[in-house]
C-alpha cells in the first residue's frame, strides 16, 4: 500500500509539473503584440536577464568608431557620417525573436522623423548577413542600413559595452552628433521595447542646439 | 486507501487551478461576449460625435452609439498592419459614405503595446480618421488572448446594451467590399 501511494504520488506529481509548464506556455507563448507576418517563425527565449552588461560609453565623450557589413552588401563606417549627420544605432538583441521583430519595422515608417532632426540610423545585431536577410524581408522594406556585428563576434557591441554573457547584445539605442561626440545612451530592460517617444525627444533636443 | 481518495481531491484542484487563468488569456470567439475593455474618451469631439459618447469619461464597446462595431487590433511595429492600414481606411470610407451604413457602423482601432505617442505616429503616417486606443501596459492585449495582429473583432450591439461577437479572426480584411458584406450576413444570423 506504501509503495502503491509512493508511486502513484511521483507520477501525480510529474504530471502536474507538466501541466502547469504547458499551462505557463500557452499563456506566455504569442505575447508582445507580434505581427502575423512572422506566423510561428518566432523562437521566444522566454523572460531574460533585465541588463547583462557594463557601459563602456560615456555621454559627453567621442563614441568608438566601428566598421560592419551590411545586409545590402557595402561596409558602413561610423565616421563616414561625421560633419554630415546625426546617427542612431539601435542594438537589438536578436533575429528572430519577439520584442526585436516588430522594433525596427516600427522605426520603417518614422524616416521623415530622422530626416527633419538630420540624423540617420543604423541598426545593428550580432546576427550573420544571411540571417539577417532573411529576417529583415520579412519587415518590407528598410530605408535604413543594418549591421552584422557577427564576426569577430559582437566586437562592436563589446566596445560599447552592451555585449550580454550569452553573446547577445542588449536592447540599446545611442544618438552620436555631427562631430562624432556621444549624447545619448539608452540601455533598458532587453523583454521591453523602447517608446518611440524616448528617441524622438532626445533626437528634437539635439536637433534644437 | 482514505488517503489515496482524499488526495485525488487535492490533484484534481491543482490540476484545474491554471484552468481560469488560461480561459482569460483565449481569443474572443464568435457567438460570445467581449471582457470588458475599458477605453479612455477621446479628446477630440468629432471623435466622440462618432461614438456617441455624452461625457468625456472611460467607456465600453457596447457603450458605442452602434448596430454593429469592427475593432482593429493593431501595431504601429506591425508591418501586416501597416500594410493593411489603406484597406481598413478604405472600409471606414465605404461605411462613412453610406449614408444607410453610417450611424450603424462603427470602426475603433487598439494599438496593443503602443504608447499614445505611438498611436499618433500611425495616425498620422496613414492619415487614419477613424478613433485610435494605445494599449500600452498591454492589459487589453492580454484580455483578448494575447492575439498576433491584425486582427479584427466584429460585434452586434442590442438595443438594450448587450452585445454578441459576430467575427473574429486574425488576419486582414483585404477587401473592404466583401468584408462588409460579410459582416452584413453574420449580423442578420
Amino acid at each position: 500500500m506504501y509503495k502503491f501511494s509512493e508511486t502513484f504520488l511521483k507520477r501525480e506529481i510529474a504530471l502536474i509539473i507538466i501541466f502547469w509548464v504547458v499551462g505557463f506556455l500557452m499563456m506566455t507563448g504569442s505575447a508582445f503584440g507580434l505581427s502575423e507576418v512572422y506566423k510561428d517563425n518566432i523562437y521566444d527565449p522566454g523572460k531574460l536577464k533585465p541588463v547583462d552588461s557594463t557601459l563602456k560609453v560615456k555621454v559627453g565623450e567621442k563614441a568608438p568608431d566601428f566598421t560592419l557589413p551590411s545586409v545590402v552588401g557595402k561596409k558602413i563606417t561610423l565616421s563616414q557620417f561625421k560633419g554630415q549627420k546625426n546617427v542612431v544605432i539601435s542594438f537589438v538583441p536578436a533575429a528572430w525573436t519577439p520584442v526585436c521583430s516588430d522594433q525596427w519595422p516600427g522605426y520603417k515608417i518614422v524616416e521623415d522623423i530622422f530626416k527633419n532632426n538630420d540624423a540617420i540610423l543604423l541598426g545593428i545585431t550580432v546576427d550573420s548577413i544571411p540571417t539577417l536577410f532573411a529576417w529583415t524581408r520579412q519587415m518590407g522594406k528598410l530605408w535604413f542600413p543594418v549591421l552584422s556585428d557577427f564576426w569577430p563576434h559582437g566586437q562592436v557591441a563589446d566596445r560599447y559595452g552592451v555585449l550580454r554573457s550569452d553573446g547577445i547584445s542588449e536592447r540599446a539605442l545611442f544618438i552620436i552628433d555631427k562631430q562624432g561626440v556621444l549624447r545619448y545612451a539608452y540601455v533598458d530592460d532587453i523583454n521591453k521595447r523602447p517608446d518611440l517617444k524616448l528617441l524622438v525627444t532626445e533626437l528634437r533636443k539635439l536637433n534644437a542646439q | 486507501m482514505k488517503s489515496v481518495f482524499l488526495s485525488t481531491g487535492v490533484w484534481i484542484c491543482l490540476f484545474l487551478l491554471p484552468y481560469p487563468v488560461l480561459g482569460a488569456t483565449t481569443p474572443p470567439e464568435a457567438g460570445g461576449v467581449l471582457p470588458e475593455i475599458i477605453l479612455e474618451a477621446p479628446s477630440d469631439p468629432e471623435l466622440m460625435k462618432y461614438l456617441g459618447l455624452k461625457a468625456a469619461q472611460d467607456f465600453t464597446i457596447p457603450q458605442i452609439k452602434a448596430e454593429i462595431v469592427i475593432i482593429e487590433i493593431f501595431s504601429m511595429y506591425c508591418p501586416h498592419c501597416q500594410k493593411e492600414a489603406p484597406t481598413v481606411n478604405a472600409l471606414f470610407t465605404k461605411i462613412t459614405n453610406d449614408a444607410k451604413l453610417k450611424d450603424k457602423l462603427k470602426l475603433v482601432g487598439i494599438g496593443v503595446g503602443n504608447s499614445g505617442f505611438e498611436i499618433d505616429v500611425f495616425r498620422k503616417n496613414y492619415k487614419i480618421t477613424f478613433p485610435l486606443f494605445a494599449d500600452g501596459d498591454f492589459k487589453i492585449h492580454k484580455m483578448i488572448g494575447e492575439v498576433r495582429t491584425p486582427y479584427f473583432i466584429g460585434v452586434k450591439i442590442n438595443p438594450d446594451r448587450t452585445h454578441r461577437i459576430i467575427y473574429s479572426k486574425l488576419g486582414g480584411i483585404k477587401d473592404a467590399g466583401k468584408f462588409l458584406d460579410m459582416l452584413r450576413r453574420l449580423s442578420e444570423k
